[in-house]
């Protein structure tokens, strides 16, 4: 089957691009070599004077090239062809002798955008639904078919850096200010305005584009100098955001700066090899394990397929209208659209979680991401009172009350007398187990957790926690309507801190006891954010609340036993008010809500004199193994279906650094013998709490891996 | 004439109102539309009603939002509700939320709508400020010049005085007395005195207090988040006054007439913000969907006077209509809300359907009725819970229903006069 169909009309070529048998067009070897033979076609046909390009499917034009080819690559020559052959195409285009006009609607990304770049005139459509943009670096590798060359030229050095260092992509609207599309048109008459442009540049010629600069604007990008300041300011930024870890960006920089210092064709030289190097590097092959991880999960509705239909919630039930109750209303209204109800105990408190649940709402509209009427109706659906009113038609009810058991049990109880008997009742409990939560339910089939992080709206991550009594129907329809929220689901055991804060829980023990050891503050969370975490450890107890992490501490301790045993650096904090960021003094200080450095006076509460020259590898070792060892043990559990849900609740809960692929690939990379190893050294040396998990040492014993090698 | 009771009786099911607050005050900076927007979704939970069910909406506003000129339509783009529900904005003056609610009935009787939103809101807290006709014509000219020099040459014309903005007065076109004016003059020719007139302002207020006490006029409001963090929380209404006394009453000086005058602004009802909301629909939509209706609509009437004569004297016409539609003699009514627009107003209404001449020159054998006001604004009235003139009839029908539930009364009655000399009466009825 063919992915192009053509239409001549009035000499006018309309191709349009519709891969069989996919939601989506995506560019790969048969679809080039196709292309390539269209081309030919083109430029022989005398009654052909121009042509469109234009997508047959829905809300699409073309995703980007074809993934699973690009990991099939296994050598860098390979990977180098791959990308010289995509140059190659598109310059064919580029240097067609008739105009290629391309009819952008819909997602237009990667190889997509680089196709529209090698066109003459690019034309798009004002809807939400049209991206364009080149997200190759969150991928670990970059453009490979021209886009570092072409974009830059097009819409200047630095908004062309914008979009190709950060992956980003660009609605319509903005693509049209950037200069990156011609016109912008209404969806209804995208085709006739891309024919009618085809026509005029057939008679008329190409337009003559000169980027519009202002003088300073000028001065960067229009001189040697001042294109070095730009160079150089690029690099400084990606080094911060990438702390050195993620080489696509820098790689990036450089084929763009190759390209506009010494000509198009060494930057074309400079970009396959680039790439080639990046795509068969381990950083590249690590993201895209955890791309085809997400993908797979987006999948995965928790339970076997066939097994239940997921509900639809059109009313979402909230009880607790504080920090987490706001956060989950705010987004689930922003992406579900749901009609969404809070309750809580007292008005003002329910006007304060409206509140906080519009300003999700408004920080879009600050943003443009929504529109003043966008806005006004979303935030028309979510209201809130002192009663359950509203609750009898809730399909799904999420409680974010305080973490007491008695308390979340009457919650229970009152929503299941309110509600139908099929509304699903989910706890956001971090603590408390669910099936003490469900003990005395009517329905426990219909009760389940669904933990969700903060804040809710920035945390990609939802954990869903069945009980043994949970049914299926409550599982998917918790597990798909925290998809919709944006978020990324695993389904987990009801364990003590179920995967997320189970890991978590032993690596902030640990850094409680360096700082009880004298290690200076700064120091450990600047190991641990060189070793890849956005914040360290300390940072983040400062952030959670040093009294919710007792709370939380306790809890583990006592399920799991003295390995989880709290430092008492934190209940001495808390004993002088000490709660954190929120308190405004934890182990850092705090001024307008802005970190001020760590707090001298930590040391002298807690009588230790901070080490000088400390051994910094020991720091990161005794942290990070801590949290591979739970993990290796909560996986032993049985806490997480997968390893592949193991590592993304990892990556995406606590921020895990992705260029390692999460901690139990980092076990396989490692091998459970090294680490096993390196466990034993830490056990003699710090005590029992660092003796490997039974698993690891067996897995030692047979060479075993998580994920196949 | 048409027979309303037809075989689709009409049931009240539910309503609501926002808080009544003096104009200026907590909803100075809420636009009208919010608090008609608010108490439509709090009703749809209140009564536990899927968004999908209400066919139509209409909804009433005296003084128009310049911005929003069909309330209605707002309000009926909910997101709970359809798209695909009409709506409209009507004015019939104060009685503008109970003509919503029989235009309502009407699409109901005639099989048009199942399920109907009808309700009103006044924000005169939010209202257009003009300018004069010079200046908006400058402004115009401006708006439409081609060029930069064009639109300063047009603005070059204005003059300081052209600054001056007009705000709409609350006085009758065909007259241009004010209402007050008039509430002055049927004073004086209606012979109402003043201890009168201030008598019922007390009575008003002592019943709206002890109605928000025992928490039955807190029943039908749903409070509003107010203040930037949603945290400053209205719940009641803030014109009550517990503590008034008729020494502090007769304390007020008249406002229209200072020497001989009698109308002050303790025995009138003062500018007011809010909204109300009632949700009908046809008694057996109301059955199926499981619901138990607070009352039925009985019949209705509405009447107008000449507002050169006494302009609020219109209930006095249509009140025994309303009866006559419903068949039935005032003696039946067990309970009686009359909006107080001014206590003057009332009075003279009262006066007039006791009086046998009004009799007379209405055709009638007998006297429409003697007010007993042990059953009549048994909650307290306009003069102490405020009037926001397009949501006062939606008050005036939820506080009906749900008092006559309350004591098991048959049949009620609601009085309202408007402005334009206009009259309105609707008649409730229990099974």
């Amino acid at each position: 089957m063919s992915a192009f169909s053509t239409v001549i009309e009035d000499g006018i070529a309309v191709i349009t691009f519709d891969l069989p048998g996919e939601p989506v067009n995506k560019l790969n070897g048969a679809v080039r070599v196709e292309f390539e033979a269209l081309l030919i076609g083109l430029r022989d046909d005398s009654a052909v004077r121009a042509a469109v390009l234009i997508s047959g499917k829905p809300d699409s034009f073309i995703a980007g090239a074809d993934i699973d080819e690009f990991t099939a690559l296994t050598t860098q020559s390979a990977a180098e062809r791959l990308s010289f052959e995509g140059q190659e195409m598109l310059s064919r285009v580029e240097t067609l002798a008739k105009p290629v006009v391309a009819a952008i609607h819909g997602a237009c990304l990667g190889a997509g955008l680089e196709l529209a770049l090698a066109c003459h005139y690019r034309i798009a459509t004002d809807h939400p639904k049209t991206q364009l943009g080149l997200p190759e670096v969150q991928l670990g590798v970059i453009p490979g078919a021209g886009g570092t060359q072409r974009l830059p030229r097009l819409i200047g050095l630095r908004a062309g850096l914008d979009i190709i260092l950060a992956g980003k992509s660009e609605r319509g609207q903005k693509a049209h200010r950037l200069g990156l599309v011609d016109e912008l048109v209404p969806p209804s008459i995208l085709r006739a305005a891309a024919v009618a442009a085809a026509d005029r540049l057939a008679r008329e010629g190409l337009p003559r584009r000169t980027l519009k600069r202002s003088l300073p604007a000028l001065l960067l990008e229009g001189t040697t100098a001042g294109r070095r300041m730009v160079y150089r300011t690029a690099a400084r930024q990606v080094q911060e955001k990438t702390g050195g870890h993620y080489p696509a960006p820098l790689a990036a920089l450089e084929v763009v700066r190759v390209g506009l210092e010494q000509g198009i064709t060494a930057g074309l030289a400079e970009e396959h090899r680039s790439f080639g190097e990046l795509a068969v590097g381990d950083v590249s092959r690590k993201l895209v394990q955890i791309f085809f991880a997400t993908s797979a999960l987006k999948k995965d509705d928790g339970i076997p397929s066939g097994t239940a239909v997921s509900r639809q919630v059109r009313r979402l039930g909230i009880v607790g209208a504080g920090f987490m109750g706001a956060g989950i209303a705010g987004t689930a209204v922003l992406n579900v659209e749901v009609d969404t109800r809070l309750k809580d105990a007292d008005l003002a408190r329910v006007g304060q979680g409206i509140k906080a649940a519009t300003s999700v709402l408004e920080q879009r509209l600050k943003r443009r991401r929504l529109t003043r009427p966008e806005f006004e109706r979303l935030s028309g659906l979510i209201s809130g009172g002192t009663d359950f009113s509203g609750f009898a038609r809730a399909d799904l009810v999420i409680e974010a009350v305080f973490e007491d058991l008695e308390l979340k049990r009457r919650v229970l109880a009152e929503v299941e007398a309110v509600g139908r008997p099929d509304t699903i009742f989910a706890s956001n409990t971090s603590t408390i187990p669910i099936r003490d939560i469900a003990a005395h339910a009517e329905r426990p089939e219909r009760v389940l957790g669904m933990h969700f992080f903060s804040p809710v709206e920035k945390m990609p991550l939802l954990e869903v926690i069945p009980t043994g009594l949970t049914g299926p129907e409550a599982i998917v329809t918790a597990v798909r309507f925290g998809r919709r929220m944006g978020k990324t689901v695993i389904v987990v055991a009801d364990h003590p801190g179920f995967w997320v804060n189970r890991i978590l829980s032993p690596y902030l023990n640990e850094a409680g006891l360096l700082v009880r050891e004298g290690l200076p503050i700064e120091l450990i969370d600047r190991v641990m954010t060189e070793w890849g975490f956005p914040v360290g450890p300390v940072a983040l107890l400062d952030e959670v609340g040093l009294d919710v992490a007792q709370k939380a501490g306790g809890v583990m301790h006592q399920a799991l036993g003295d390995r989880l045993r709290p430092a008492e650096t934190i209940g001495r904090m808390i004993e002088t008010g000490r709660l954190g960021r929120k308190s405004g003094r934890g182990f850092y200080r705090y001024r307008e809500g802005h970190k001020a450095g760590p707090d001298d006076a930590v040391y002298r509460l807690l009588g230790v004199r901070p080490v000088d020259g400390a051994d910094t590898t020991r720091v990161e070792r005794r942290l990070v193994y801590a949290m591979l060892n739970e993990a290796a043990m909560a996986f032993a559990d049985g806490v997480v279906r997968s390893a592949r849900d193991g590592d993304i609740g990892a990556l995406f809960g606590i921020g895990f650094p992705a260029f390692r692929g999460g901690p139990l690939r980092m076990i396989d990379d490692l091998g459970a013998a090294r680490v096993v190893e390196v466990l034993h050294d830490l056990r003699d040396q710090h005590g029992s709490r660092f003796a490997p998990s039974e698993s690891l040492i067996e897995m030692a014993r047979h060479s075993e891996r998580y994920f196949p090698a | 004439m048409p027979d309303l009771r037809s075989d689709r009786r009409v049931a009240i099911v539910a309503g609501l109102r926002t808080p009544f607050a003096k104009s200026g005050t907590v909803f100075r900076d809420v636009p009208a539309v919010a608090l008609a927007r608010h108490v439509a979704r709090e009703l749809l939970y209140r009564s536990d009603i899927d968004g999908r069910e209400i066919d139509q909406v209409i909804f009433s506003q005296v003084v128009a939002s310049v911005l929003t000129p069909n309330v209605a339509r707002e309000v009926s783009l909910l997101p709970q509700l359809l798209p695909s529900v009409p709506a409209y904005t009507l004015n019939r003056a104060c009685a503008s939320a109970a003509q919503a609610i029989s235009n309502a009935a009407d699409q109901i009787t005639l099989g048009h709508a199942d399920v109907v939103l009808a309700g009103g809101v006044e924000s005169l807290s939010d209202i257009p400020i003009l300018h004069s006709r010079r200046m908006s014509r400058i402004l115009v000219e401006a708006g439409k010049a081609r060029s930069f020099g064009a639109r300063v040459a047009a603005l070059g014309r204005v003059r300081p005085r052209d600054l001056i903005p007009l705000t709409p007065a609350i006085a009758e076109p065909s007259t241009g007395e004010s209402m007050g004016q008039s509430a002055e003059k049927m004073a004086k020719e209606n012979g109402i005195s003043r201890e009168a007139q201030d008598q019922l302002a007390l009575t008003s207020h002592q019943r709206a207090a002890a109605a928000t006490q025992d928490g039955r006029l807190t029943a039908e409001i749903t409070p509003w988040f107010g203040g930037p963090g949603m945290d400053e929380i209205v719940a009641t209404d803030n014109g009550i006054r517990e503590h008034t006394s008729l020494e502090a009453l007769a304390k007020l000086p008249p406002v229209f007439d200072r020497r001989y005058g009698s109308v002050t602004a303790g025995n009138s009802s003062p500018l007011t913000d809010g909204a109300s909301a009632v949700l009908l629909m046809a008694e057996e939509k109301a059955r199926a969907l499981g619901y138990q209706p607070l009352a039925y609509l009985r019949s209705y009437a509405v009447s107008a006077v000449d507002p050169r004569w006494q302009l609020l004297m219109g209930p006095a016409y249509a009140v025994p209509e309303a009866l006559g539609r419903a068949g039935l003699p005032w003696s039946e009514l067990g309970l009686v809300e009359i909006h107080e627009a001014f206590a003057a107003q009332v009075l003279s209404n009262v006066q007039a359907w006791g009086s046998t001449a009004w009799a007379e020159r209405l055709g009638l054998a007998e006297p429409v009725g003697e007010v007993d006001w042990e059953r009549t604004n048994v909650m307290g009235g306009s003069i102490a819970i405020g009037h926001p003139f397009a949501a006062t009839g939606g008050r005036l029908v939820t506080t009906l229903a749900n008092e006559m539930r309350r004591r098991d009364v048959q049949f009620g009655l609601i009085s309202i006069c408007a402005q334009g000399g206009m009259g309105y009466a609707m008649v409730l009825e229990r099974e």
